[in-house]
């Protein structure tokens, strides 16, 4: 660690000042593009057949015949004031949306990775260690079929089996009606909301209907996790130091545990960092399969309305996610891996 | 921990008939060919050979550390016992406390991960379990210290180490368990001049030292004159010359031994002095002699038969039909191998 920390903590700074250059050219380029594109948020929210007045009154109103660098310079403004601004569709609170539709997505991407995880990783360690045996061909068949097929369909085989056949758990939506008109709210996360207040069948609820659209989603990643850990290991095998490592009398085990898998995890990390990311705004087939009110289907929608403030407030979210993602992977490579301290 | 020094005329090792065959496509490649040597304690045999020779696989033949799927016959006899026969976890044992191996490429033969101190407590405490923590720390510091790396590198990373000290790292995790027979792969080859000459000094230390038996296998014939006892000379997968290092440069008895040791490069050389032509097929060598093809001397019978292996005078021998016993070749047989003859042979 000598000398290490400083020059990762100004590293780790840097990489903080530049999320502010980021967040503002992506929000740049999504604010003109959903006003280059055609259709508009107006005639969307008032519906087809309305005179040409009305929209003229309420584009107005909404500020959406200014230039369009004013109008960008005061969604800035209030951006800067922690004012996402309200939907023109439905008129929610943007911040709003974030919270409550970006929990819903949380707790689906958290489960599903730790899912993808549990699964993935174990099954691309064993494959890589034992290459081109049963076992190797069995898991790279499972991880290839997983990854191949499309999430929803592979959602909609788990909704016929488990749900309508076998009839074991539900099949859509976050949790049943009561449970959310009983929940009281604390983080928006239903589980912990749950768990807060010690309501065990809430809690039960909410983690049925988590079971299905978490594990479609997590298997599919389980499926990329696999062959990448696999060929991983398989590299790192051949590396020098194992040999070293056998030549001083290591035992077999050791060599595989200590040396092998360890080492092979480090370029892992990156990727899976980044997919968790992806994760995050890319469930929305799942989520549209599962009924799952989350912000990836909630963009889904708002896109199509084509409601401005939601879709760019949407966007940043994303944004942030990434950026963090990437700053979380680069700090975790960075304590493994002393190497990446330097530079 | 290892055992007392044996008696100085007894070999640490002794190879049988040693083979080595590697699986390819195209069929078994013979890279190390009925190999027989020994080994005694506080002695440095250099084995040299051009690339392909076999050297490297004859090291780690000895070792049993092969590509799973080599085939291995023969004999290695280590305190009366046969290491080819060995299971895998006997063999296990015996590397490291009784025969270390040091390799060519210093630079990524550390684990990256982990620091020099986690490469010491793992070698000791795999075979030396009972040792305390501060045994530990005292033996590898000990170990590193006869290497020349202060002790205040302990905790560093390997990235944080030259080429030259990651050398003496891997040399002092192997010394650190006292091994009878240290194996040096070509550990200087990476590395420049200065740092060459110093890990030289520091392998002949060592067996000053600690009557280490060492095994220098290199491509230097200037390492093999400045720091060997003994020099075996590889061809082929075979030990085509072996004997006193200093004799067997004074005056070598096998052609190749002289073609090679002409091709050195001196502060005198003028013109470069080459072998013509390359090293042999494994998979399909040629017959008689492997050397013929190439060799300056070569007579009929060089390119019809094998030449047995001759004893001579002092702890030498060599395979060379031109040191065989008068009567052993054929009338008519001795004379001059063509020129035509030799590039048909050459492709046969």
């Amino acid at each position: 660690m000598a000398g290490g920390g400083s020059s990762l903590k100004s590293y780790l700074l840097v990489r903080v000042a530049l999320v502010i250059p980021t967040i503002l050219i992506l929000l740049t380029l999504v604010f003109v593009l959903m006003r280059v594109a055609p259709g508009n948020p107006v005639s969307a929210a008032l519906g087809g057949h309305v005179p040409e007045a009305v929209i003229k009154e309420l584009t107005h109103k909404l500020g959406y015949d200014r230039p369009l660098y004013v109008q960008f310079g005061s969604y800035l403004w209030h951006l800067l004031h922690g004012n996402f601004g309200t939907t023109i569709t439905d008129k929610r609170e943007v911040s709003q949306i974030i919270l409550i539709n970006g929990a819903a997505t949380l707790e689906l991407t958290v489960a599903a990775t730790l899912i993808a995880l549990a699964v993935g990783v174990p099954m691309g360690l064993i494959a890589g260690r034992f290459r081109d045996r049963p076992i190797d061909a069995a898991s790279r068949i499972f991880g290839i079929v997983m990854y191949a097929t499309p999430v929803f369909v592979l959602g909609l085989m788990a909704q016929i089996v488990f749900g309508s056949w076998l009839n074991w758990l539900p099949i859509s939506g976050q949790a049943s009606p009561l449970t959310t008109a009983l929940l009281t709210t604390h983080t928006h996360l239903l589980l912990i909301d749950a768990l807060i207040d010690g309501n065990w069948p809430a809690f039960w609820d909410v983690l049925r209907h988590l079971i299905l659209p978490a594990s479609t989603l997590g298997l599919v990643f389980a499926g990329v996790f696999i062959r990448l850990v696999r060929v991983n290991v398989i590299r790192t095998l051949k590396d020098d130091y194992i040999e070293a490592a056998r030549a001083r009398g290591i035992r077999e085990r050791a060599v595989v545990y200590r040396h092998a898998f360890r080492n092979a995890l480090v370029p892992v990390i990156t990727v899976i960092g980044l997919e968790i990311a992806l994760l995050l705004g890319g469930a929305v087939l799942t989520e549209t399969t599962f009924n799952w009110p989350g912000i990836g289907h909630a963009l889904y929608i708002y896109l199509q309305n084509r409601d401005y403030a939601a879709v760019q407030g949407i966007v940043i979210v994303f944004g942030l996610v990434i950026v963090a993602a990437s700053l979380i992977v680069d700090f975790l490579s960075a304590l493994i891996d002393p190497r990446m301290r330097y530079q | 921990m290892s055992a007392a020094k044996p008696h100085p005329d007894t070999p640490v090792v002794s190879v049988r008939d040693l083979r080595v065959y590697y699986g390819t496509p195209k069929g078994p490649a013979r890279a190390v060919d009925r190999v027989s040597l020994d080994i005694r304690a506080g002695e440095t045999l250099g084995v040299v050979g051009e690339s392909g020779s076999g050297k490297s696989t004859l090291g780690r033949g000895i070792l049993g550390l092969l590509p799973e799927g080599t085939g291995l016959a023969g004999e290695v006899l280590y305190k009366g016992r046969n290491l080819v026969t060995m299971t895998k976890e006997e063999l296990r044992r015996m590397r490291g406390p009784e025969l270390g191996l040091i390799f060519q490429e210093p630079m990524t033969r550390l684990n990256p991960l982990m620091r020099i101190q986690e490469h010491f407590e793992e070698t000791l405490r795999q075979h030396h379990p009972k040792l305390s923590k501060d045994e530990i720390r005292q033996r590898s510091l000990q170990a590193l210290g006869r290497t020349g790396i202060p002790p205040t590198r302990y905790k560093h990373y390997p990235h944080e180490f030259s080429g030259g000290m990651r050398q003496r790292i891997m040399i002092a995790l192997a010394l650190v368990l006292e091994p009878t027979l240290l194996i040096a792969d070509e550990p200087t080859t990476a590395l420049d001049v200065i740092v060459e000459a110093q890990i030289i000094r520091l392998l002949a230390d060592l067996k000053r030292t600690s009557g280490t038996a060492v095994m220098l296998i290199t491509h230097n014939l200037g390492i093999v004159a400045e720091a060997c006892d003994r020099v075996a000379v590889m061809y082929g997968g075979k030990i085509v010359e072996e004997g006193n290092a200093r004799q067997v440069f004074a005056d070598p008895k096998h052609p190749y031994t002289r073609e090679l040791l002409a091709s050195t490069i001196a502060l005198e050389t003028r013109k470069l002095h080459t072998i013509p032509g390359a090293p042999p097929s494994l998979i399909t060598p040629p017959p008689g002699c492997l050397f013929h093809p190439r060799c300056p001397d070569a007579m009929k019978i060089c390119a019809a038969a094998a030449p047995p292996e001759e004893q001579l005078e002092g702890r030498r021998r060599v395979q060379c039909w031109r040191h065989s016993a008068t009567g052993a070749i054929p009338a008519g047989q001795n004379a001059p191998l063509g020129r035509e003859e030799i590039s048909v042979a050459f492709e046969a």
